[in-house]
């Protein structure tokens, strides 16, 4: 009876759950080397066409940035109440890509999803790169640069009095530990995979290899001290990251400001941070697919998988959004209520329901199967739920400088000028110029990580023959 | 007594595991299973556990530098606050608890994640230390086994392997 209803679920699993193949399980071991290494020698004309831009989008915001400097803020249209302007928007932005590199790595690592094994290689990197960018807003937004010391916690022989108390001092150590973590489990993973390059390598690029794979020979004690601690690693990972942008919403919750005190606001940060990393994932797996030829290992599947997940977050967003409206609309804080009613129909409403829409609505496309097989269609929706998620993060800071307490610092048209333009174009065109030629120099799909599900697949296949 | 080296290469773990099975219940001797490792381009437990019992001693690095991480940080940061012991707060603390714990969490995951990979480092015994044989073949999708014995017996090893296909058998006299 038990094998008879066994039979009966295996069936019905035929019938209706269908099994995509996330890669294909008879490539040779050889035959994954040689495509990662060859996409690193020879990518697509494409890859210098964006290097090449994010270069040029890199120097002007490097020009913007020595104007600013020379000029002062003021140059930068930054003045009471607009202090932060699309600098602290953009720098939550760029902490909120962060996050997709942990949950691919360390949190379908530690559940056994072994799909994440061709792309979180380059979700980690973008991890690391993005935390490099988002540091930099920190110092960018500070009108005395060279005193950007003050926001660490360091000993108090000066007595300048540095504030302990303050989410500030919090976010700069926890940004600190974040940075050197995932740096720290980015080469750490990638041990096996740059033993492989220092194999196949010649000449200058043999030593640099060489140097870094720290003479790892795939030794049975090397892969079982490796596991250990990649996965304790990925174990830390997850709570820190958690702790990282949790202090970043800390910042606003703590704060005086109309529609900041709330509750929920860490959770909603946190959202807010996977969605736009995941996003953000979802337009690098595009992107690489075709400027490393990765059609092999980035596939259809698992881009499938990415999208759901993705949207699975932008719903759990969109519900902690709604309790973010809900609880300054039932709260007892009629400016925080009149700073919600400003963003819906004031000065900055069009960026308002753009966000709402493009962050809640537009996710709505990865429900679709038909859509999620589409690439040029999830390459676009991708790039409007980020662009959406930017605008999130821009309604959090603008709007409620321009429509705080005090009427008269009320500054309800306020834009930034061409300067902060600049610079943050530049931030975007820092992360791509990093990303790619990390992308060149390093394996973005984890060779060995392939390896072993192919490996995997190949046995439970045996098994089941 | 000077020890010698050899390196036979395999086509899959499969071959590889029925050589060290032969070597294994051969009992030559001159030779322990301790001083058998395989190389293989990915992680193949079930084969290792034909060596027998290794244990992994990391987690007892994490441990200390949790440990670590959290005394000194909440240590450092504290100290850091003595002088408001002199420089006067308005009656608030000197050490206040709720945001130093913060700043020490912080630390004990710094502290633990670093330890973490140091201590996997010196279980390596890494740069330093690096078996003499080895084939690059390994790092693509050969899986090696290594011996080391008294050089009166590597014949009788190599012997074993040979009756499993080696694809390649390298030797080395050494140490």
């Amino acid at each position: 009876m038990i094998q008879a209803t066994d039979e009966k679920d295996i069936e019905i699993e035929r019938r209706f759950v269908p099994k995509a193949k996330d890669i294909n399980d008879e490539i040779a071991w050889a035959q994954i080397n040689k495509d990662v290494l060859r996409s690193m020698e020879r990518p697509r004309l494409m890859y210098w066409v964006i290097f090449l831009a994010s270069l040029a989008l890199f120097g002007f915001g490097v020009y913007c940035e020595i104007y600013q400097y020379q000029n002062g803020m003021g140059a930068a249209d930054l003045n009471n109440p607009q202090v932060w302007g699309w600098y602290i928007a953009t720098f939550i932005f760029w902490i909120g890509m962060s996050h997709s590199g942990t949950l691919l790595s360390a949190i379908l690592h530690i559940m056994h999803a072994d799909w994440r094994k061709p792309i979180y290689r380059f979700a980690e990197a973008m991890t690391t790169f993005s935390l490099m960018t988002a540091g930099l807003f920190v110092l960018v937004h500070l009108g005395r640069v060279w005193e950007f010391y003050y926001v660490v916690a360091y000993p108090n022989e000066r007595w300048a009095w540095p504030n302990f108390n303050s989410p500030l001092v919090w976010d700069a150590t926890a940004i600190g530990t974040y940075l050197t973590s995932s740096i720290v489990f980015l080469y750490f993973g990638m041990i096996p995979d740059l033993a492989i390059c220092r194999d196949n390598a010649k000449g200058v690029r043999k030593k640099f290899y060489w140097l870094l794979s720290l003479g790892w020979q795939g030794t049975d004690r090397q892969w079982a001290n490796f596991r250990v601690a990649y996965l304790t690693v990925a174990c830390f990972l997850i709570p820190l990251a958690v702790s990282v942008h949790s202090i970043v919403a800390t910042d606003f919750a703590v704060s005086q400001q109309p529609g900041w005190h709330i509750t929920s606001f860490p959770p909603y940060f946190v959202a807010g941070a996977l969605y736009s990393g995941c996003a953000a994932i979802i337009t690098l797996f595009i992107v690489l697919r075709y400027v490393f030829r990765f059609e092999e290992y980035m596939t259809m599947p698992i881009l499938d998988k990415t999208c759901r997940l993705t949207f699975a977050i932008a719903m759990v967003w969109t519900y902690l959004n709604l309790v973010e409206y809900a609880s300054v609309w039932y709260g007892d804080d009629p400016v925080a209520k009149q700073t919600l009613l400003f963003r819906a129909t004031g000065d900055y409403a069009t960026y308002w329901w753009a966000m709402n829409f493009l962050g809640s609505v537009v996710p709505f496309a990865l429900a679709f199967k038909s859509l999620r097989n589409n690439i040029p269609v999830m390459l676009v929706v991708s790039l409007l739920l980020n662009l959406g998620m930017w605008l999130e993060r821009f309604m959090i800071v603008t709007p409620t400088f321009a429509h705080g307490y005090y009427p008269w610092t009320w500054t309800d048209h306020w834009m930034p000028n061409w300067v902060q333009y600049g610079i943050v174009a530049g931030s975007f065109g820092w992360f791509s110029m990093l990303f790619m030629l990390f992308c060149k120099i390093f394996p973005t799909v984890s060779m060995y990580e392939v390896k072993e599900m192919v490996y995997h697949r190949f046995v439970a296949r045996k098994a089941r023959a | 007594m000077s020890k010698a080296h050899t390196l036979a290469l395999f086509n899959d773990f499969e071959a590889a595991g029925r050589a060290l099975q032969e070597l294994k219940a051969s009992n030559l001797p001159g030779f322990r299973m301790e001083d058998v490792l395989i190389k293989s381009p990915i992680e193949h437990p079930e084969l290792s556990e034909m060596l027998g019992s290794r244990p992994v001693y990391v987690q007892l690095y994490t441990m200390a530098g949790a440990v670590l991480g959290s005394t000194i940080g909440f240590t450092l940061i504290a100290s850091a606050q003595a002088n408001f012991l002199q420089q006067i707060r308005g009656g608030r603390p000197i050490v206040p608890i709720p945001p130093d714990m913060v700043l020490t969490y912080e630390l004990f995951i710094l502290i633990g994640v670093l330890m973490t990979v140091v201590g996997c480092f010196i279980a390596w015994k890494l740069p330093g230390n690096r078996s003499p044989l080895y084939n690059t073949r390994i790092s693509e999708d050969k899986i090696g086994i290594l011996v080391k014995a008294d050089p009166l017996v590597i014949p009788k090893v190599n012997g074993i392997f040979e009756r499993h296909q080696p694809l390649e058998i390298m030797g080395e006299q050494g140490r």
